[in-house]
């Protein structure tokens, strides 16, 4: 009877830790300052080099979630718990600013940079071949991002019109839903060739491969805005998270990270 | 319009080759006395278990160059199996595999054993036996299991995002294209479209199940004389 009782008992603990009751006592729990992020996923590289320095500075750590920048749209706009959003476009957080969803106003926090992507083991080389590297006959096929709702995608399709090389790789398209799916269509060799975010091709599983960033001169900026949503139960930290982000030795990491401060105006 | 035509497509190759495959399978599953059964058992229904999306970017890594599925497809067609129609079949066969099964199985375990006796008694063979007993009693659950994979590859959406490549006519299917009129802020768009997928859904499971009550009806049960 009594062991019974003691299965019963852990039972009933175990479960009640599915649940969520018994407390997660690591760092996280207890903490008095946290911001909760919305980041597109080109940041997940980034962001993580980020937080930590954040941290140090103001004991105020973030907790990140990634998605796409549009998924994100939807969910805040339906009150999602999120302090601070950040798109991998303008557009984004300026429809939630046009709703009266944020707290102030959107502010730019980095531009994207595209580059040309084939992994280390592959025939064609864009570090070398640059655009003709798509021409290659054993290129099959090459991955983006939706240009539909993707901003990486969008800028894609138009360096490759200004490359005038649309017209004959028009074919070899193929769309991953974001930037890091197109990443995984060239990394399992299903496409030969990726224009993706260079940040992606600074990750650790990249960094290998042969890339080459395309010329900003080719695609209009990809300029990321950011913004501190109403209803932040933290606005006070998350306001200075994004100030933090405009400080000089943010841009260092920026340009590491694979990509560019914000234009000043 | 294109893709829901697309996803029909789709769904219907599925089902089809899921009951090719799916019956002999399940009759199998449904008479083996094999002792190490139950792990093809567990395999059949691991899909259901595994998220759309990882089950996808396996099934990826599996058709790319490297991977079995991709070097033995070009080996035989000369050509790559990802971004292809053929490729989203492949991927939603196995991804619907356990729909397709588990109703057969439970519908072949279901006849009476007495009458598989009866015919192997009056001389008929295991073929013959399944050919004139055991499917004539199971085709309910034929049609279950039919319907079931058709109806379960019609909504995918995670395996085909993750091997599809979104390409116009051959792998953007109608969940992928009501996805991406959502990411666009096009909801008007995405509604139709969702509309419509739930219309026919709606208007396939209806003639299914109205099919399946005509053949309940012909049964006399007592305590449901009306």
């Amino acid at each position: 009877m009594a062991g019974e009782n003691h299965i019963l008992a852990l039972a009933i603990r175990l479960f009640a830790l599915l649940l969520g009751y018994a407390a997660p006592a690591g760092l996280c729990f207890g903490q008095p300052c946290e911001i909760r992020v919305a980041a597109a996923s080109d940041l997940s590289f980034i962001m993580p080099e980020l937080a930590s320095q954040f941290e140090r500075q103001s004991g105020c750590a973030l907790r990140v979630s990634y998605g796409s920048s549009g998924n994100f749209l939807s969910q805040l706009r339906n009150g999602a718990p999120f302090d601070v959003f950040f798109s991998a476009d303008l557009e984004y957080p300026k429809r939630l600013e046009a709703a009266g969803l944020t707290e102030g106003r959107v502010c730019e926090y980095a531009v994207g940079r595209l580059a040309l992507w084939a992994p280390a083991n592959a025939s064609v080389n864009p570090a070398s071949e640059h655009w003709n590297a798509l021409l290659d006959p054993a290129v099959a096929k090459i991955a983006l991002a939706n240009p539909d709702h993707a901003p990486y995608g969008r800028a894609a399709i138009a360096a490759l019109k200004k490359a005038g090389v649309y017209e004959r790789v028009r074919t070899k398209l193929v769309f991953g839903e974001n930037i890091s799916q197109a990443a995984q269509f060239v990394q399992s060799g299903n496409a030969q060739l990726g224009v993706l975010a260079l940040s992606l091709t600074r990750a650790p599983a990249m960094r290998q491969g042969k890339s080459w960033e395309i010329p900003p001169e080719f695609y209009p900026l990809i300029r990321q805005g950011a913004a501190i949503l109403k209803g932040a139960r933290n606005a006070g930290s998350a306001r200075r998270f994004l100030e933090f982000l405009q400080s000089a030795g943010v841009r260092e990491i920026l340009r590491r990270f694979g990509f560019s401060p914000p234009p000043a105006d | 319009m294109e893709s829901l035509w697309l996803s029909v497509k789709l769904a219907a190759w599925v089902a089809g080759i899921l009951l090719v495959f799916g019956i002999p399978l399940a009759y199998w599953l449904a008479f083996s006395r094999w002792r190490w059964k139950f792990f093809v058992e567990a395999a059949v229904a691991v899909p259901l278990v595994l998220p759309p999306t990882v089950l996808g970017f396996y099934m990826l890594v599996a058709m790319g160059p490297q991977g079995p599925l991709g070097s033995a497809w070009s080996k035989l067609f000369g050509r790559g199996l990802a971004f292809t129609f053929q490729g989203l079949i492949i991927a939603s066969v196995l991804y619907s595999l356990p729909f397709a099964v588990q109703p057969l199985v439970v519908a072949f375990e279901g006849v009476d054993r007495k009458l598989l006796a009866a015919s192997a008694v009056l001389g008929a063979g295991e073929w013959s036996t399944f050919r004139r007993v055991i499917l004539p009693l199971s085709l309910r659950g034929v049609a279950t299991s039919a319907i079931l994979s058709f109806a379960h590859t019609l909504g995918e959406f995670g395996v085909v995002l993750m091997v599809g490549g979104n390409l116009a006519g051959i792998t953007r299917t109608v969940s992928i294209e009501i996805y991406d009129r959502v990411q666009s802020l096009d909801y008007t768009q995405a509604n139709r479209l969702a509309l419509l997928l739930l219309a026919l859904s709606f208007a396939v499971l209806s003639f299914v199940y109205g099919m399946n009550r005509r053949v309940r009806r012909r049964v006399w049960i007592p305590w449901a004389s009306r």
